[in-house]
């Protein structure tokens, strides 16, 4: 299996060609490793970080923002957009409070992003 | 009148820490004055992760990086007012700001920061043909709709301008069950971050189409169809390639522009490329005792350069307050072959402290040499292995490395 991917991890933006046969992956064109690790990890399972918004209550706004503790599937992102949906707290809230745990069997816990202060 | 040491305007990423910076210099009748209803600026509402990276080596979401600004401010109680709009500054630096509890309020200052940020440049900027219709936005007014009122635009989007804010927005939206139809970008390569483009574009298959823009908006009562079509290098239409696309909303991403409404009846210099104020190395003004800094002063790509430049000029202001700030003889920096603008606009003939050189370059570069020189002589040299206009270069320069100035600093990309 072949595949070719933008490398992220700086502005170089190296082309990377990763071919992958049984257990042994090789990466051609990067420039370091760090990027040579990006496109493994590519090519094992895409991760990504998420970072949504769920519902709060007594708080300056209606939203808290919240961020995944860690790297999650990429597979996962919608998963736990629909898990966010049914979630709703109630201010006050502290940043890094954990909201969830494991939020959608991802591996990760949902944490907030901000203090908000009860308001009403 | 009310009288302050250091006024700072607008309490977001440059605000909070010039007013940390000004507080652990000694400095305690600092008043911020912020317009919206908290402190934080536009981090509350980039809920996006990848600030602070260089100043807390972690990546924070903007909320995150705000918080702990915030808690600072707190914990130093350092005064501010919320929901509070400067409306007039002038050269004797009285400062009049209103809201509703105090109603209009005049300052005296010694000093006062300009750290207002910038604001988005809007359909008028660029001249969109089409009808006026609503349902068009700027990306950031969305971003605010979306992530701190819980009001999504629209379902179906187009997106012009690959600006990182609309980028992040695309994947915001798909995110929230719209569907982004496409990014046009005028340019034949992306001004957003290239992480950008993969995590929020290819992630969700929403095209990108370079070397295009917006030739028509149509709709009866609200967007229902915008036109694109390419350019070509000097960014003429070419026939026969428009493609037309189904949306509600237009969310625009063009550009931003330093806020600097407040200095316009002012004699401040300047510059018609960054579009902030003129300022010499110590992030004055060319009205003494005012400074700028942050995206007021010229627009950032990094949050953590906003906070490092205020802190900076905090620390300037901090020496004007304490009467220890001597004014020099100064020379002009240029932006030479491959660099848009620098900043500061000019430096001591002889500096006593180290000197940041922010530069932005024309276009992308690979393997190139920035030059810094006065006349023949080269102060520094660096070697770079990619340059972007997308990112800024910031470069030190020690008192040792300068000497004696005699003529302007000049910085300039040689192609090896």
């Amino acid at each position: 299996m072949k595949k070719t991917f933008d490398c992220i991890v700086c502005p170089m933006s190296c082309h990377l060609e990763v071919t992958k046969q049984k257990d042994d992956i090789q990466v051609r064109g990067n420039s370091c490793l760090k990027g040579a690790a990006f496109a493994r990890q590519e090519m094992i399972e895409p991760m990504r970080m998420l970072t949504t918004t769920i519902r709060i209550e007594h708080a300056i706004y209606p939203l808290l923002p919240v961020i995944t503790s860690r790297n999650v599937p990429k597979a996962k992102l919608f998963a736990i957009m629909e898990a966010c949906k049914h979630v709703c707290v109630s201010a006050p809230v502290h940043v890094n409070d954990v909201i969830v745990k494991n939020i959608a069997d991802s591996g990760a816990d949902l944490l907030a992003s901000r203090s908000m202060e009860r308001r009403i | 009148m009310k009288q302050v040491d250091m006024i700072i305007i607008g309490g977001g990423s440059a605000g909070m820490s010039a007013a940390i910076a000004a507080k652990e210099a000694g400095i305690d009748n600092i008043l911020i004055l912020e317009r919206k209803e908290e402190l934080g600026g536009i981090l509350q509402q980039c809920i996006h992760n990848g600030f602070g990276l260089q100043t807390f080596h972690e990546e924070l979401s903007g909320p995150m990086y705000a918080q702990r600004f915030i808690d600072q401010i707190h914990a130093y109680r350092i005064p501010y007012r919320l929901c509070s709009d400067v409306v007039w500054i002038d050269e004797r630096l009285r400062v009049q700001y209103v809201n509703a509890e105090e109603g209009y309020v005049w300052v005296q200052a010694k000093t006062i920061l300009l750290a207002c940020g910038c604001y988005e440049r809007n359909r008028g900027a660029i001249s969109i043909p089409g009808k006026r219709l609503p349902g068009v936005y700027t990306a950031g007014s969305a971003q605010r709709f979306l992530n701190l009122e819980n009001i999504l635009v629209g379902k179906n989007i187009f997106i012009l301008g690959s600006g990182d804010i609309g980028l992040i927005m695309a994947r915001r939206m798909t995110l929230e069950g719209a569907n982004v139809l496409g990014v046009a970008e005028i340019m034949p390569y992306s001004n957003g971050l290239n992480r950008n483009i993969v995590q929020c574009l290819k992630d969700f298959a929403i095209p990108l189409y370079l070397s295009h823009t917006i030739v028509d908006i149509q709709g009866d009562f609200h967007v229902e169809r915008v036109v694109i079509a390419q350019v070509d290098e000097h960014r003429n239409i070419l026939p026969k390639t428009q493609k037309s696309f189904a949306v509600d909303t237009l969310l625009l991403s063009i550009g931003l522009l330093p806020e600097m409404s407040l200095a316009d009846h002012l004699d401040m210099e300047m510059d018609s490329k960054s579009k902030g104020a003129k300022v010499n190395a110590h992030y004055e003004t060319s009205i003494p005792h005012i400074y700028a800094c942050g995206n007021a002063l010229h627009v950032h790509d990094i949050v953590d350069f906003v906070s490092m430049e205020a802190h900076e000029a905090a620390l300037c202001a901090v020496q004007d307050i304490k009467g220890q700030y001597h004014r020099q003889k100064q020379f002009s920096t240029q932006a030479g072959s491959g660099i848009s603008y620098v900043l500061p606009h000019s430096v001591d003939a002889q500096p006593s402290q180290n000197i940041t050189l922010c530069v932005r370059s024309i276009r992308p570069y690979k393997q190139v040499m920035i030059n810094i020189r006065t006349g023949d002589r080269i102060i520094k040299t660096i070697t770079k292995r990619y340059l972007l206009p997308s990112e800024m270069e910031r470069i030190i320069l020690k008192p040792s490395d300068i000497g004696i100035l005699e003529e302007s600093l000049i910085v300039e990309v040689k192609e090896s």
